[in-house]
This record gives C-alpha cells, structure tokens and sequence, in this order.
C-alpha cells in the first residue's frame, strides 16, 4: 500500500519535474528574441538583397520540415522534396489557373502535402532506415517522373510558366525587388515556426524524442510510436508543402527542379551545417548554405558542388554531433542563459537482429 | 520479345557486377554507400579515355577499370570508411553522398561534362542472327563475362575457406569475431573487390548505359534497388533482382516509353512496402 503510494507520489513528481522541463523549454530566450528581430530588421537595412534572403526563408522552412522528421522523429529521408514539389507545383497551377491568391495557395499546397504525406507516411513506418532511405527516394522519383510526364499540365522540363499571383490579403502587391515576397515569406515562416516551437515543446514532442532515441523503449512505455510517427511526418510533409508553394508564388515559376534529387539532397546538408534536431538549425544552415553557394560559386561557379561534397564529409568526419554541440553552446554562451535542452547523441539505429 | 529478354539479360547481369560489391558492403558491415557509383564511373572513365584518346584496345583496358577502382576503394576504405562503421546511417548516407558531389564535380572538371565513348573493336559490334533471334555480339559478350564472374564469385563464396569466413561475418558479425576471423581484413578485401567489379562494370556498361559525371547519380538508385530488393545474405537474391530488373527496364522502355522510370520506381516502392527485408531474404 505504501509502496504504491509512494510510486504514485513518484510518477506525480516526474510528470510535475517533466511540465517544468517543458515550460522551461518554452520560454523565450533573448537570443531568440534577437535573431527574430533580426531577421525583420533585414526587411529594412538589406533591401537589395531581399531575393536571396526569400530564397533562405523558404530554404530554412524546408529544413524546418525536415527537421520536424528527422531530428525530433529520426526518420532519415532522402525524398523530402516530394512534398515540396507538390506543393510548388499546387500553388503554381491555382495562379496560373485563375485562382492567384497567395494564402488560398498556401492552404490548397498544404493539403495535397498532408494528403501525400498521411497517404505514404505508412509505407516509411515499415522497415529500417535503409528501407526508409529507398521509400522516401522513390516516392520522390515516382512525383518527379509524374511531373515531367504531365508536361500537359506542369510544362514538363520547360517549367510551369504563366503564373500570376494577385496581391496578399489584396493590398500588397509582389514588386520584382522580392520586397513583398521576403516579408512575405518571412511572415509565414514566423507563424509556422511559432507552432513548431509548439509542438516540439510538448508532451507530444517529448514523445518523439523519446521514440527517436529508442523506439523499442517508447513502445515499452506506451507511446503509440506509429501514430505519432505518422502524426510528425504528415506534419511535416505540410510544412514542406508550404514551403514549395512560397517558393513558387514568389518567384512565380516552377521547374522540374523542385523534386528533383538534389533539392533531397540539399536541404539535409543545410539542415545537417545547422545542426539536427534544433530548431533554429534549419535556419543557421539555410544562410550559412546559402553564403556558402554564393563565395563557392563565385571561385568556381559549375563546380560548387565539389566543395559542398568536401563540407558534408568533412562534417561528417570531424563529428556531426559534436559539431551541433559547439554551435549550441556559442549559443548558449550567447544567450548567457541555460536553455537547458538535455540531449544525447542521436542514438545508434537498432540493427536488426 | 526474345531480343527484348536477353538485351535485357545483359543488362541486368551488367547491374548485378554493378552492385554486388554494394551487397556485400551493406550486408557486412550495415554500410549505407551511395558513393559505389562514383567507382562504377571510375571504371568507365578508364577505359573510356584510353580507348578513345590513348588507342588502347578494349580488351587490355578492363583489368585496370577493375584495378584502379580497387585500388581506390581500399585507400578511402582505410582512410575513410572505416571511421564511419558504427555510426548511424544518416552519417552514412550523408558521407557518401559527399563523395559522390565530390567525384561528379572532379570528374566534370578534369573530363568535361559531355558523354564518353568507349571505342569497341569491329569483332565486337554488329548484330547476328541466331534462332530467329536478333543478338547483338557486344550484349552476348557482356553475358559471357558477367556469366563468368557470377560463377567464379558464387565459387568463391560458397568453396573456398574465404568465402565461408566472409559468409559467416555476414550473418553474424559478432561471433564470427569471437571466432577469430578477421572481420575487418576480410572486409577490406572485400571492398576492394566490390569496388574493383563496379569499376569493371562500368567500363563494359558505358556502351549501353552511358557515360557522363552525373553517371553515380543516375545509376545510384538502380543499384540500391538491386540491393535491397535481392537482399544482402545472399548473392543469388541480389543475382536474381538484378536480372529481373533488367528485362522489366528494357522491356519498360520498349513496350511503354511514355512512362519512363515511373514502372521500375512504383515497383520498388511495392516490393519495399511489402517485404522490407527483400524479395529473396529470407526475413531475419
């Protein structure tokens, strides 16, 4: 008797330890404060840049949706850009076919990628890494391959063109200085990240954390791993959706390059640069690539690619982890403030035995 | 129909030299390389340029489209790969696209990006009609080497004390360990040889797949497809794969050519779905 109350008083004290974790987790740190600002302080001192500083919105959003996935559910994929495409490709046809306003694109972008993502969430929860590795892939072939095929609807190789957007909310119109675009972007970026922060900050992220460090474990202490995992990756294929479709109405053409495999294959490089499984990483890395392609380009443009292959190995090399793990301390230091965000090493994946 | 099923015998046959190195690799040490490719087009570059540039015959440029891969796969193997054996495949994955974007832009750089030929002698080009059937003298000979190779490896494999030792590492590599087998030695070997194949079947396939830098991309999925539908105990599984995706893409292109890749991709995604651990695994 004692015994069980004594357990119970035990379990009340975790979940109260628990709840103050996460309200700790929660709470605004001043570097997150100023990196916000920031970013909307650009708005106004960097207005000949707010071209590239779009592009590196909608790049760390992608990444965020990666991120989602694979750093807090630990699913690998090397198809994420299925669902951005789906969405570039959603958002760009409801322009070009009359309906040109931008927050209807978002929405309709954002279904189709959570249908997607539902749909085919059930084939990544089966098998192991290697077998997600492929599924993942091959869905985004297969969405590629529809894409060039459907050159009726999408325009194939030549890219869909002829999209026209009508101004936000109906007042501001899109400028070709990507003024209107970059806040826009920037906005809708805010908001959705708002949520992640959210989202990650509860129960319900704490679980996936749980589920990507162990899923035997999480299974062992209740957490119904594949709804959650089907729940994250839906979400995220959403986010990735939406993405797309900023990147298609801001810059209002969609080629095939949207699915293609090195758009895959590039946001987990940025999203690796930032540091997995942390939220702002998405966004570090996305400038950080985005500097990076400038300067490497301007040494030798067409070969790029060469440098950015000799950067993932050398992170991988030097230690991804210990990597994230210097940045986020010169973060801390920065915040001079403990996030305190314990987190080990991403697990070793179970072999199968 | 028959010339569709034996070009696409050669083909597959061509995959499995291809990606059998890829099988062992993975089977052994649960080793994710994207990066076989690269060695693949190694192979071809080789024999490509010195057939075409340096008047090389053909025939002497394959031992060193088999060699100068292998010899390249055992330097990254003991400089590279080995520090990244235990760790998660997404630092795999991520390592070996890396080298991959490394070796397409090198390659690119030093070569040009435009298609290479491999400059075939007379006695291997031309068709001949045999049976009713149309054959083409280069896909038979490609049979007749990768024929060969399947034989000697499944030899290898399955009588020699090498191919046990290496058979017993993949099933269990702990306690072939404990037994005294030299794990690692045994790997490196292997990688050589893997590495060694991919460049050999990169220099017979640049005739019929092409040859350009983004060859490791291009092909990269085909050899994981072989791989993961044939599953990595066996060589037969990935043998049979192979095979069966060969006649399945050439009969693809030949039937239905609007669709392109979508069939192969679309059965990957299926086979995947409903058997994780491969077509011919048996599941563990």
């Amino acid at each position: 008797m004692r015994a069980d109350r004594a357990s119970t008083e035990a379990a009340a004290g975790a979940a109260r330890e628990i709840g103050r974790s996460l309200r700790h987790q929660a709470r605004w740190t001043i570097a997150e404060i100023l990196f916000w600002l920031a970013a909307a302080a650009t708005l106004f001192l960097l207005p000949e840049r707010h071209l590239i500083l779009n592009e590196i919105a909608i790049i760390g959003l992608f990444a965020l949706s990666l991120d989602l996935i694979l750093g807090y559910a630990g699913i690998v994929s090397l198809g994420h850009a299925a669902f951005f495409g789906l969405g570039a490709y959603t958002a760009g046809l409801l322009a070009k076919y009359g309906w040109g306003d931008p927050l209807l694109g978002l929405m309709a972008a954002a279904i189709t990628a959570t249908i997607l993502g539902f749909a085919t969430s059930f084939l990544v929860l089966r098998g192991v890494d290697l077998t997600r590795l492929m599924v993942t892939l091959g869905l985004a072939l297969v969405l590629g391959e529809i894409a060039n095929q459907a050159a009726w609807l999408t325009g194939g190789a030549d890219g869909l063109q002829g999209v026209v957007m009508s101004p936000i909310l109906g007042i501001f119109e899109f400028d070709i200085f990507g003024r209107t675009a970059y806040a826009y972007s920037l906005a809708v970026t805010f908001v959705l990240f708002l949520i992640a922060r959210r989202i990650v900050a509860s129960p319900f992220g704490l679980s996936l954390r749980a589920i990507r460090d162990n899923p035997l474990r999480a299974r062992a202490v209740g957490i119904p791993v594949n709804r959650r995992l089907v729940a994250i990756y839906t979400l995220g294929a959403a986010y990735a959706g939406i993405a797309g479709a900023l990147l298609a109405q801001t810059t209002q053409f969609v080629s095939l390059d949207v699915v293609a495999f090195h758009r895959s294959a590039d946001v987990l490089l940025v999203l690796v640069i930032g540091g997995v499984g942390y939220l702002y990483g998405g966004f570090i890395g996305a400038i950080l690539f985005k500097v990076l392609q400038d300067v490497l380009s301007g040494l030798t443009p067409q070969y790029w690619q060469f440098w950015i292959g000799a950067i993932l190995v050398v992170i991988v090399l030097t230690g991804r982890q210990t990597m994230t793990e210097r940045a986020k301390s010169l973060w801390r230091r920065v915040a001079e403030r403990l996030t305190h965000r314990p987190r080990g090493a991403t697990p070793a994946p179970l072999r199968e035995t | 129909m028959l010339t569709i099923v034996f070009d696409g015998i050669a083909y597959g046959m061509l995959l499995f030299v291809l990606a059998c190195g890829l099988a062992v690799t993975l089977g052994l040490m649960n080793f994710v390389n994207l990066a076989h490719g690269a060695f693949a087009m190694a192979g071809g570059y080789i024999a490509a340029l010195l057939t075409s540039r340096h008047g090389v015959p053909f025939l002497a440029t394959l031992p060193l489209a088999f060699a100068v891969p292998a010899v390249i796969g055992v330097v990254l193997e003991r400089t590279l790969y080995r520090r990244l054996y235990g760790r998660s495949h997404l630092d795999q994955v991520l390592f070996s696209i890396g080298l991959v974007f490394m070796a397409v832009a090198a390659v690119d750089y030093a070569i040009g990006s435009q298609q290479q030929f491999v400059t075939l002698p007379g006695w291997l080009q031309g068709r001949v009609e045999m049976l009713g059937i149309q054959i083409g003298l280069y896909r038979s000979f490609i049979i007749a080497v990768c024929g060969v190779i399947v034989i000697a490896l499944q030899l290898v494999l399955t009588r020699t004390r090498f191919g046990s030792r290496l058979r017993a590492a993949v099933d269990d590599r702990r306690v072939a360990q404990g037994l005294g087998i030299r794990v690692d030695a045994i790997f490196t070997l292997t990688f050589a040889v893997g590495s060694g194949l991919a460049g050999l079947g990169g220099a017979l396939g640049a005739e019929i797949l092409g040859l350009d830098p983004t060859f490791p991309f291009k092909f990269m999925i085909y050899f994981l497809i072989v791989v993961t539908v044939g599953g990595t105990t066996s060589i037969t599984g990935p043998f049979l794969a192979s095979l069966l995706l060969g006649i399945a893409d050439v009969a693809g292109k030949y039937y239905v050519p609007s669709l392109g890749a979508f069939v192969i991709y679309t059965l990957m995604v299926v086979v995947l779905v409903i058997r994780p651990q491969g077509l011919f695994a048996r599941a563990r």
